[in-house]
This record gives structure tokens, sequence and C-alpha cells, in this order.
């Protein structure tokens, strides 16, 4: 096969993750604060379901430390969370790329749900966690919800700007 | 690497790493200190994104200040008019105050511990996570911020400074659940140890005795015991005290005096006069 497959457009893969980021301690009203959707989750599953042979798990576990240090948590406790999302899109990323979009959701719905619990399992173990597990799992839904339009503003960019 | 076909036995491999990787530095993060000095060079990074996320909220305030009437700002300027002079009178006597609790000091041969010196501080960011109760601070290092201080507002103790960066710093807040302060009541000076309870506007006295005098809105100020926080400041007013039966302790409920939900601006307390208290001379 005589396919070009230099890898291109690192920046902006590191750029979407960058505003992922800014987005992740964006404020937001105290009513629906425990409903902020997982942006750096939805963000790396879209580019490791795009780019499997680049983006996994060492791609999560920078974002996830860089995360850690944003939000002051327990250096490892996010880098852990997305290293685990990274591998599980991985292992998923054929079978989502056929997926119809209601069904894409709820494996998004799953895999948001994995982050969010890994690291409330982590800030537990820590001893700081205080609000109800199921509480933080409504940012699952939300995530669920946003994925679609995530995933068609990241599928421009990657046409925009060529990444592969 | 670039390979066609995306092996998931490497990938599993490298989370093993990555998961192993992680367990370590949570560990020392939990453990030590050592991770605070990559900590404040990642936070070069980190604190821009900070920036940026506060510029929309920013934006609204910038926006209803340009809306304000005429009118509102005579009024607000002439309430903050009558505000000043009536400051200014009690800084009169306070300085009289200070002078003469000097001389008292210095008859009861204990040293004065004053750091009064305060820099003021905006706050940049709310930590979103409810579990933890922290704020971001828009001064780091590079101003001579220290871990430690004490972040007061202009009606109580808000917390402490507990992570600094270059140009942010992190404040652990008075209401959350890993933190606890000595302090006493400013009507009789019963000493106790107040501790956050992870819920935004309560606070909890721990081990006060079925027998203390404490009342229903008593003020709690610092006592400085432990070297964290300077004495005198108001933290607490007691809300609710109830008697458990069959339990040594009274349950004593306290709400934080500082609009900890409300300030905009906070003041740091400048730490470079070190508090140093002597011993008094018994046999004297």
């Amino acid at each position: 096969m005589s396919m070009d497959n230099r890898s291109s457009g690192t920046p902006v893969i590191i750029l979407t993750l960058y505003v992922a980021a800014v987005l992740e301690v964006m404020p937001l009203p105290a009513m629906v604060e425990f409903m902020r959707p997982e942006f750096l989750t939805l963000v790396l599953v879209y580019w490791v379901i795009a780019l499997p042979h680049r983006v996994g798990v060492a791609w999560g576990l920078m974002a996830g430390l860089f995360q850690d240090v944003l939000t002051g948590s327990l250096l490892g406790q996010h880098a852990l969370a997305l290293s685990v999302l990274a591998y599980l899109a991985q292992l998923a990323h054929k079978r989502m790329r056929v997926f119809p979009p209601i069904q894409q959701s709820v494996v998004i719905f799953l895999m948001a749900g994995v982050t969010v619990t890994v690291s409330y399992i982590v800030q537990d173990a820590s001893g700081r966690a205080h609000v109800p597990p199921w509480l933080m799992l409504s940012s699952a839904v939300t995530s669920a919800i946003l994925w679609r339009p995530v995933f068609n503003s990241l599928r421009w960019l990657r046409r925009r700007f060529l990444v592969r | 690497m670039a390979s066609l076909f995306s092996d998931s036995n490497s990938s599993g491999y490298r989370l093993l790493v990555a998961v192993a990787l992680c367990t370590a530095l949570m560990w020392l993060d939990h453990r030590t200190d050592w991770l605070g000095q990559p900590r404040w060079l990642v936070s070069f990074t980190t604190a821009p994104a900070h920036y940026i996320a506060n510029i929309p909220p920013s934006l609204g305030g910038w926006v209803t200040d340009q809306a304000q009437t005429v009118g509102d700002l005579q009024s607000d300027n002439d309430r903050l008019r009558r505000q000043l002079l009536i400051l200014q009178q009690k800084t009169q006597r306070l300085a009289v105050l200070e002078a003469e609790n000097v001389r008292l000091r210095e008859l009861l041969n204990s040293s004065a511990r004053v750091s009064g010196r305060v820099t003021v501080a905006e706050i940049v960011a709310i930590e979103p996570d409810p579990n933890r109760h922290e704020l971001l601070l828009n001064r780091g290092t590079l101003e001579n911020v220290q871990a430690g201080q004490a972040v007061l507002d202009a009606r109580g103790l808000i917390g402490q400074v507990i992570e600094t960066g270059p140009m942010t710093s992190r404040v652990l807040l008075i209401t959350d659940a890993t933190h606890a302060l000595s302090v006493q009541v400013n009507r009789n000076g019963v000493r106790s140890i107040l501790a956050g309870t992870g819920h935004p506007d309560r606070l909890q006295l721990l081990y006060m005795p079925d027998t203390a005098d404490v009342k229903e809105g008593d003020l709690l100020v610092s006592t400085g015991l432990g070297g964290r926080y300077p004495a005198g400041y108001p933290v607490a007013e007691v809300t609710e005290i109830r008697p458990e039966p069959g339990q040594a302790f009274l349950t004593v409920q306290a709400r934080p005096v500082a609009n900890i939900d409300r300030a905009s601006h906070v003041l740091l307390v400048e730490t470079d006069a070190p508090v140093s208290v002597e011993v008094p001379d018994v046999d004297g």
C-alpha cells in the first residue's frame, strides 16, 4: 500500500484538548455545576476513534496530568481516568465508527461514566469525596447529549486542517 | 510510530505502564510534597486556561458596570462615602487601642504579635469539583504569595493558601471537609476546633463538652494557635447548638461570617513578619 502515512496536525489535537480543559474550569452557575459535561473525555474519545494509531493511552495520560494540575486535584487522579478511557476507546473504535448516533451516545455515556467513576474512586480513597456518586454521574448524561455536536465540529476541524 | 493496524496488545501494555505511573504519582502526591516543583512549572500553562475561562463572566460584570445609571452610581458613591466616614472614625479608636494593647503586652512581658499588612487579590476561578472547596487567586509566587498565608475578605476569614503557581495560587476554604482551625468564643474565650463540613455555609465545632458556655449567635474568632492564621480575626457565628443524648459532646453548627460565595476580591495577610511568641518570665 503506497499510503502516505506521515502524521500531521498535532498542534490541532493539542489545541482542541486545551480548549476542552478550559471548558472544564469555565465558571458555571452552582445549580448546573455538577452537570458539567466531561469535555476532555469527549475530545479525547473523538481523537482516539479518528486516529487510533496515533492517539492512545499516552495522550490520555498527558491530558489527564494537565487536568490534574489545572484543577489542583491529586496528581494522577484524572490521568488514571483518561488513560483507562483512551484504552477503552481504542478497543471500541472500530465498532464506534459504524454505530448509529444514538448508539454512539450510549457508548459515550458509559465511557464518561467510567471516567467519572475512576476519578471518584481515587478521590474517595484520598478522603475527599462527599457528594453522592450518582450526582457526579449526571455529567455523563450531559456528555452523551453533547457528543454529536462535539463530534461534528471536531470532524470539521480534522478535515479543515488535514489532521491524520 | 504509525502502524496501520492498531495493536491492542501493545496498548494494553501501555495502559499497564500508565496505571503504574499514576499510582506512583498519586502515592507521592498524597504522602510527600516532592511534586510541588513540577506542579509549579506546569502552572505556567494552566494559568492562562484559568484566565481564559474567566473572560466570559468578567465580561458580563463589565457590561453590568457599563449599564449603570448616573443615579445608581451617585447613590453608590454616597453610601460608600458614609461607610468610609464611619470606618475612619473606627480606625481612630483602633490606633489608641493598639497602642494600649502594646503597652499592656509589654507589661506582661510578651512580644507584640501584629501582622496587619495585607495585599488584595482577585478570585479568578472557583473549583468546579463540588467535593473540594477551593478558590484560585490571580497572584502567585511572582508576587510573593506563599503557601500557608491566611486569606480574608472584608468580614472575616476565608481560608489559607495551599498551593502556589507562578501567576496563580490556590486557596483551601474553611468550609472544606478537610479543613479545621483553632477558634475561641469571642464572648468568653472558650477554645475549640472549628472544622469544615463540605457544605458551603456550615461549619462544626468539634469536641464541645455538654457544659461548655456557648450560645447561639456567639462570634468565633481565630486564636492564632498553630501559627497558620493570625489571631483575632472573626471566623464564624454559632447558629445551632444541639445536645445529643448519650453523647459526651454537643453538636454545634456555625456559619462563616465572610461572604465566601459572593466575594470577588480577597485579602492576603502577609507573613513576612514572623509571629514570635516569647515565653513569659514566670519567676519575675
